[in-house]
């Protein structure tokens, strides 16, 4: 067994062994093709680059200017004005303020219902598509189809659908099953958000089922059998092998599902155009609303940096609570 | 030193990369004599436009032998498009530009003044009808936008069911509407159901709501922007925005259906389809009418309060205004587009097109424009509007102030009573978003 003192020390009279005999001040030379790697991923860097990193240091920038559309010309130049957006928008007592916080209220009960009731139906499904058969493959063709519409497509035909005149919604539930005497109204008021919810569950539910079913198929069969030979029910099963055993799955599906709910500005865009109905108002809509309906391009940026800052703040604090840690011994 | 080939491929990939996105930021200057035209959509398609705007650009190329690349841009893109050609300076030359808009943009520096030789080169102040050049940018200020089409408001209706209701005139002032209207909502079939409604309008609309908000706002002598920021929540103002809720709320004159309407083309579609037998509307209107093969509507001026406490106000002087960017390399060739396009014969052709009003005095001469509703629009324009406040907030101005209108048909429609004190509220809320924004 050798030991450090038996090696002596480190010296350049006494060098490791593994190194060779360089001389002081002598660089070493490189290995022919050094720079291959680096070549192969530059690429990609500056893409990376271009594409993320400057737009995100210029939005940065911008939330700390009050650029506007009268500034916008020379957008380099606008006034620098400190963190004065973000004070305007922080400010519960001030309109913006105000608005801000009520619209991240809304949007964090709207990502539970939605993020919640995405889960639910997937699982449902996905334990259901789990057993074989006759026309599994048919109803797993079906779950996926909300999920490869083009958004843009679907939203506009649920809006069409909503329409309090002549939607097909209210055909069926003034006209056709009569449950209501006058059709209401969905796409304005405090319905509104109800559509929100509905299409974006719609819209969401079969990447749960998806992702569900992969990591349930990786669950042994004789896991079952054998809770099953010890007579354990169907709920017991449910909760004591298939829970424990997509838990990994599950923390990154409702990670994902989350943040993308969070951010949502697709769909009420297209439900509501421009401006959304206040009972609606989700925050990526009211970021937009600012800097490209009211082109206050400094107070959207900074609410968006707002947005930005909260949504890593949960994202570490659920990494770290809830996703499994890796101990390398895996 | 050996160079891989596979590390001469990443290299000259990045180089490359670098290459093209630098040929991306210098394209515009290709140094050609071609004249670059963002046009408004006027008509009832991009398509339908471009073949209207054709002819009249390929007359200016006989003339001028400078050729013209059209571009027809839909109106929910055009604002957009804008800042972002003012913030790279990746401009056209000419462009056409909402005139309400005029004011904010002449702020960003990035359009030529038309003042002097430069507005000499496209007629002068004298070849403009005064109520339309007023709206080339803020009091005070050389305008950095022309005239090139107008427009005002109108009150459509359907001289059928006029004449079906025994009705023989149409109404002249705001009570005498009211009571129309009421007469000529009506259950039709028997079934139960009104399915034929006096009058409509987009509840949802934000720009109709403004502007109507400051047509009645006019007339109860109210306005609403002040020197200190918007005056939305005066008496005056609270008025207006009431009367106008109102017609839904109290007089029920309109479906409440229309509160989800906001395109601007579904009211037209109600008044074409019979399901409304009045509406107003600006005179561009008729473009969407005729595609849709409707003539049965006659034309009247937009009616009035009797006795009339403000101004005799019917519609904004609406229109769109003709820009030229201050960064074209053909600053000439662009003055000439700007005359050409504004001259009186190219005004007959475009107002006969489009269903506009033509913007230079010498066109109204013309035998060919010459008709009944032709004069009811230019009276109103000419005599009975004025413009919306020329202030850079006016586009921010008409989505808070028309959306919190939009708010209140909302809620009238889903069955909640709403008081003056409602409407107060509601439009100091408005002011206060104003003056938090800005």
């Amino acid at each position: 067994m050798s030991t450090t003192e038996e090696q002596g020390p480190d010296t350049a009279e006494n060098p490791p062994a593994a190194g060779p005999a360089r001389e002081p001040g002598v660089r070493r030379p490189r290995r022919p093709g050094w720079f291959l790697p680096y070549g192969m991923v530059l690429p990609a860097a500056v893409l990376e680059v271009l594409v993320h990193i400057i737009p995100m240091a210029l939005g940065i920038y911008i939330a700390f200017t009050s650029l506007t559309q009268l500034t916008i010309r020379r957008w380099t130049t606008a006034p620098l004005v400190g963190f004065e957006n973000f004070v305007r928008g922080l400010d519960p007592g001030n309109a913006l303020g105000g608005a801000l916080f009520e619209s991240l209220f809304r949007t964090t009960v709207y990502t539970v219902l939605v993020v919640g009731l995405s889960w639910v139906l997937g699982m449902a499904a996905a334990v259901a598509l789990n057993t074989r058969f006759r026309g599994r493959g048919v109803l797993r063709t079906l779950f996926l189809v909300p999920y490869a519409l083009p958004v843009y497509v679907a939203a506009i035909l649920w809006a069409f659908m909503f329409n309090q005149r002549d939607g097909m919604v209210n055909q069926l539930l003034v006209e056709d099953l009569g449950l209501l005497d006058e059709p209401p109204f969905w796409l304005i008021g405090e319905n509104a958000f109800w559509v929100l919810v509905v299409v974006s569950v719609w819209r969401l539910w079969p990447f749960a089922f998806l992702m569900l079913l992969a990591a349930l198929q990786s669950i042994p069969e004789d896991l079952y059998e054998a809770a099953a030979i010890d007579g354990a029910s169907t709920w017991r099963r449910f909760t004591g092998i298939t829970l424990p055993m997509v838990r990994s799955a599950n923390a990154v599906v409702l990670l994902v599902m989350g943040l993308w709910t969070f951010n949502e500005f697709n769909i009420p865009f297209l439900l509501f155009g421009d401006v959304s109905p206040e009972s609606a108002r989700l925050i990526s809509p009211l970021i937009y609303e600012h800097s490209f309906v009211n082109w206050n391009f400094g107070l959207g940026a900074a609410m968006s940096v707002l947005l930005l800052i909260a949504l890593v703040i949960a994202s570490v604090v659920y990494v770290r609570l809830v996703l499994p840690k890796g101990n390398g011994n895996a | 030193m050996k160079t891989p080939p596979t590390a001469l491929l990443s290299a000259s990939t990045a180089l490359g990369l670098a290459v093209a996105l630098t040929a991306c930021g210098a394209d515009g200057d290709s140094g050609d004599q071609t004249l670059t035209y963002w046009a408004s959509n006027q008509g009832a398609s991009v398509e339908e436009d471009r073949e209207v705007l054709q002819p009249a650009l390929d007359r200016f190329t006989e003339e001028t032998g400078v050729e013209v690349e059209l571009e027809v841009i839909p109106w929910s893109e055009l604002y957009n498009r804008i800042l972002t050609a003012v913030s790279s300076g990746d401009a056209p030359d000419v462009l056409n530009i909402g005139n309400t808009w005029a004011a904010s943009l002449q702020q960003t520096g990035a359009f030529v003044p038309f003042e002097g030789e430069d507005l000499d080169a496209v007629g002068g102040e004298g070849r403009f009808v005064g109520t339309s050049f007023a709206t080339g940018g803020a009091e005070g200020e050389p305008p950095t936008s022309v005239p090139l089409y107008a427009l005002s408001y109108a009150l459509f209706y359907n001289p059928t069911m006029f004449e079906e209701a025994g009705i023989e005139e149409p109404p002249s002032t705001w009570e005498e509407f009211a009571e129309t209207a009421n007469e000529l909502t009506r259950d039709t079939d028997g079934d139960g159901e009104i399915d034929q409604y006096g009058f409509v309008t987009e509840g949802g609309n934000e720009r109709q709501n403004s502007h109507m908000a400051f047509i009645l706002g006019q007339q109860h002598g109210g306005s609403l922007w002040g020197e200190d920021g918007p005056t939305f929540s005066s008496d005056e103002q609270v008025a207006a925005v009431k009367q106008w809720v109102d017609l839904m709320a109290v007089e029920e004159i309109i479906d409440p259906s229309s509160a989800e309407f906001n395109d601007g083309t579904q009211g037209i579609s109600d008044f074409v389809d019979g399901r409304a037998a009045m509406t107003i509307v600006q005179g561009s209107a008729r473009t969407t009418m005729a595609a849709r093969g409707f003539d049965d509507y006659e034309i009247a001026q937009v009616p009035m309060l009797d006795p009339l406490p403000g101004e005799a106000v019917q519609s904004h002087t609406a229109g769109i205004n003709i820009s030229v960017f201050n960064d074209t390399d053909a600053r000439e060739d662009a003055l000439r587009l700007v005359e050409h396009l504004t001259s009186p014969e190219e005004q007959v052709y475009l107002s006969q097109e489009f269903q506009t009003l033509p913007v230079a005095t010498e066109a109204y001469d013309s035998e060919e424009l010459r008709s009944g509703s032709m004069e009811t629009f230019r009276t109103i324009l000419a005599e009975h509007s004025a413009p919306m406040p020329l202030i850079p907030e006016e586009g921010q101005m008409e989505t808070v102030l028309g959306g919190a209108i939009g708010e209140l048909f909302a809620r009238v429609a889903t069955g909640d009573e709403v008081t003056e004190a409602d409407v107060r509220q509601t439009m100091e809320e408005a002011e206060t978003q104003m003056n938090a924004a800005n």
